[in-house]
């Protein structure tokens, strides 16, 4: 009998390993290499130059926790950009909201969505939504040139390292600024906070952003495949703070369907470890 | 690539060395091997028989060189191990001496001047034209060029930049052949020209405008190790004497790691140089379009050439004014740097320079262009910078030579007004000389000084490390 498993290094010394069923696809693009897994635990998996990006299993926390809380904050939210986001995930969070008219989705590799369409229908279902916009390319320079004015954008981007960079940088950030209403909001992935690599990356996320917006907090969600489970998100905004400016009822009232996020959760998500709001405040 | 064929056959050979260096292949300092790697200070020898000598090359070197001067085109190529300044050295130390002319632009490199105070000739500056509104010195003009030749008969050669730092070109075939009717040898400073020998289109090479002596530095555009470089000979110069004069100062140790780096390099760029910098030129066109999108940064190329102090320019390099945002490129390079870990090549009181290579990728240019976007959305002033940059004239009263190794006094840089100043301040980067020893100050020269102190310039050259002092010639103070 076959004994096949995928493995990913989340850090040199530790493995996160999956049975793997079968290899569904593979194929190199002009960004990166691009596959897709069957795994009994998990069901379909994608990888992006061997890192996990979702599993059918759990990527609903993550899509959810970068999707709702923010629409909690401001449900008048009506133009909205997504970066990154090529498995459409976020796109199909994003469409049980009636409220909101445009989604203009950029990502780098239109390979990336040709495989998530081929292979992954329950995230890519996403793009099937008409307020959906597919723009393919480099996410900084998108925001660059873009006169529109979002009230909310989300950054679902990869790893900082690789072609993920440049969507962790301060002139990125400081673009989204420039986009965004006086309302506006900036969710970002924010990686984890308890390996040593991932810790720097999300430290020094978290910094830039806070130079480039007046406020900015970290919220946490609990994924089982990435790594440590334990992970972090970005909320960022000219005027509207997470906690005060949340309206419960409101949010309620909308009777959007989910299965990780609900309101009470939205408080205790900003919550965080000590270690973390350690992390956080050392400068 | 014959050198590094013979350091790899000594490798395989396991030769046993007694011979230096002593850390022998790495062995000897295992905190160096592990930071460099083995395979590095596995060829990190001395000149040895199957190695040839590069201050008497008759085999492996000689045939690298001999290679490098056919892909440039020229007669003989020197593998340099001094940097490109040891180059621009040993072609001026080979064609002026003491007591004779040397005819250049004033924005040449601190190192021809260096040259001069060793070798003793007296500068003749041309002025190169400025462009008021970018603050850049431009090239040399044909008609200038004449009238200074004409001028000063005792000149016994030329140096022209091709290009200046800035990418500018003067006419270099033009002044080539008037210099040649007139007896000068023509001098290249290539330190910014190696891919003008392979790139589609380029301003015209050294070599192929008939000039004497070309210094290349391989490791700019070249993708050669840091301080290789080559001196490129035409065809009416003796390389034997070329060879006597660089034996002078060169090291009897040269690198063999940058020397192979100069072979692999030369290879390179003949096989695959054309593509390679047509991706540079690509990078850099869409960098300045995007980077005048932008407003008020100015992002100039071909745009400045006006058939004369602007014959040609080089499109790699991406120049871009600043003043426009009312800040000194110096204060943009500084807040790249600081704020956005972009680090570029240099800024000056009013341009930076962003050096693009084969290295670059698509997304660092993004990153470039949004991080001036982001310095012009944030740090923007109103008041534009009302810097009048206009060329100060230099007035050499004595050689730099004499007034280098002359009895001298130290002022306070406000009281050197009409001295003769007798050590260099050179505002770097880039590397190009405000006062020159054996020149006469004036409060131009003084101003200039002190706003470029002010705006954060790093100035080099005087003994005094602030620059609140300076040297001045004695010489004067009996007569």
């Amino acid at each position: 009998m076959d004994d096949l498993w995928y493995s990913e290094y989340h850090t040199p010394n530790v493995k996160f390993s999956l049975k793997v069923s079968t290899q569904l696809h593979h194929e190199v693009s002009e960004y990166q290499k691009i596959s897709v897994f069957d795994s009994p635990e998990f069901g379909r998996f994608l990888t992006l130059d061997g890192i996990m990006m979702l599993t059918q299993r759990d990527e609903f926390i993550y899509h959810e926790m970068m999707t709702h809380p923010a629409m909690a904050v401001n449900p008048e939210a009506k133009k909205v950009l997504v970066i990154g986001a090529g498995d459409g995930g976020v796109l199909r969070e994003l469409g049980k909201y009636s409220g909101i008219e445009k989604i203009d989705v950029v990502e780098i590799d239109e390979r990336v969505v040709g495989v998530c369409k081929e292979f992954l229908p329950q995230t890519a279902c996403g793009f099937d939504d008409p307020r959906v916009a597919l723009h393919f390319q480099d996410g900084l320079k998108f925001v660059r040139h873009t006169e529109q004015t979002y009230d909310l954008i989300i950054v679902d981007s990869t790893d900082p390292f690789g072609p993920g960079e440049v969507l962790f940088t301060k002139e990125f950030y400081g673009n989204c600024y420039r986009a965004l209403s006086e309302k506006g909001i900036l969710i970002n992935q924010h990686e984890s906070p308890f390996y040593q690599e991932d810790a720097k990356a999300m430290k020094s996320a978290h910094k830039r952003i806070s130079h480039v917006f007046p406020i900015s907090f970290v919220y946490q969600a609990h994924i089982p495949t990435y790594p440590s489970g334990h992970w972090l998100f970005g909320l960022a905004s000219k005027t509207l703070y997470p906690l005060e400016d949340t309206g419960a009822e409101k949010w309620n009232a909308l009777g959007i369907k989910t299965k990780y996020y609900n309101t009470e959760l939205h408080h205790g998500a900003f919550a965080l470890p000590t270690y973390v709001k350690e992390l956080l405040s050392d400068e | 690539m014959p050198l590094m064929e013979a350091l790899e056959k000594m490798r395989h050979g396991r030769l046993v060395p007694f011979d230096v260096p002593g850390h022998k292949h790495g062995k000897g300092n295992p905190q160096l091997t592990e930071f460099l790697g083995e395979r590095c200070l596995s060829v990190d020898v001395n000149s040895m028989k199957p190695l040839d000598n590069l201050c008497h090359p008759t085999s492996v070197i000689k045939e690298a060189e001999e290679l490098a001067a056919e892909a440039f085109g020229a007669a003989y190529a020197f593998f340099m191990v001094g940097g490109t300044t040891s180059a621009v050295q040993a072609m001026i130390l080979a064609s002026v001496q003491r007591g004779e002319e040397i005819i250049l632009p004033r924005n040449v490199h601190q190192s021809v001047i260096n040259a001069l105070v060793l070798c003793g000739a007296t500068p003749v500056y041309i002025n190169p034209q400025m462009d008021k509104k970018l603050g850049i010195a431009l090239g040399m003009s044909v008609d200038e060029v004449k009238t200074t030749m004409e001028a000063h008969p005792r000149a016994k050669a030329i140096l022209v930049n091709n290009p200046t730092y800035y990418g500018i070109c003067s006419d270099i075939k033009q002044i080539t052949r008037i210099a040649h009717e007139k007896g000068l040898r023509v001098l290249a400073d290539e330190a910014h020209g190696t891919h003008f020998y392979f790139g589609k289109d380029m301003p015209l090479s050294a070599m192929a405008a008939g000039a004497d002596l070309a210094a290349v530095s391989m490791h700019k555009s070249g993708g050669s190790l840091t301080q290789s470089a080559l001196l490129l000979c035409g065809g009416g110069v003796n390389p034997n004497d070329v060879r006597k004069i660089i034996n002078l100062t060169q090291t009897t140790s040269g690198s063999y790691l940058l020397l192979s780096s100069l072979d692999i390099s030369r290879r390179n760029l003949a096989l695959w140089g054309m593509e390679t910098f047509e991706k540079v030129k690509k990078f850099a066109g869409y960098a300045r379009e995007e980077i005048n999108a932008i407003g008020d940064y100015y992002a100039y190329a071909n745009d400045l050439i006006n058939g004369n102090s602007v014959f040609d320019f080089d499109t790699t390099k991406l120049s871009v004014n600043t003043l426009g945002l009312g800040l000194a490129g110096i204060e943009v390079y500084d807040l790249l740097r600081d704020e956005y870990d972009i680090q570029i090549e240099f800024g000056d009181l009013g341009n930076i320079l962003a050096y693009i290579s084969v290295g670059d990728k698509n997304k660092n240019i993004e990153r470039l262009i949004s991080a001036l976007g982001e310095i012009r959305r944030i740090y923007k002033k109103e008041s534009k910078a009302a810097l009048d940059l206009a060329y100060i004239t230099p007035t050499v009263v004595i050689s730099p030579q004499e007034a280098f190794y002359g009895e001298k006094v130290s002022l306070p840089l406000a009281e050197c007004e009409g001295r003769v100043c007798a050590e260099f301040v050179m505002c770097y980067p880039p590397g190009i000389p405000l006062l020159a020893p054996g020149e006469r100050m004036n409060t131009q020269n003084i101003a200039y000084i002190q706003y470029a102190k002010e705006k954060g310039c790093v100035l080099t050259g005087p003994e005094s490390m602030d620059i609140s002092r300076l040297n001045v010639w004695k010489g004067e103070e009996n007569g």
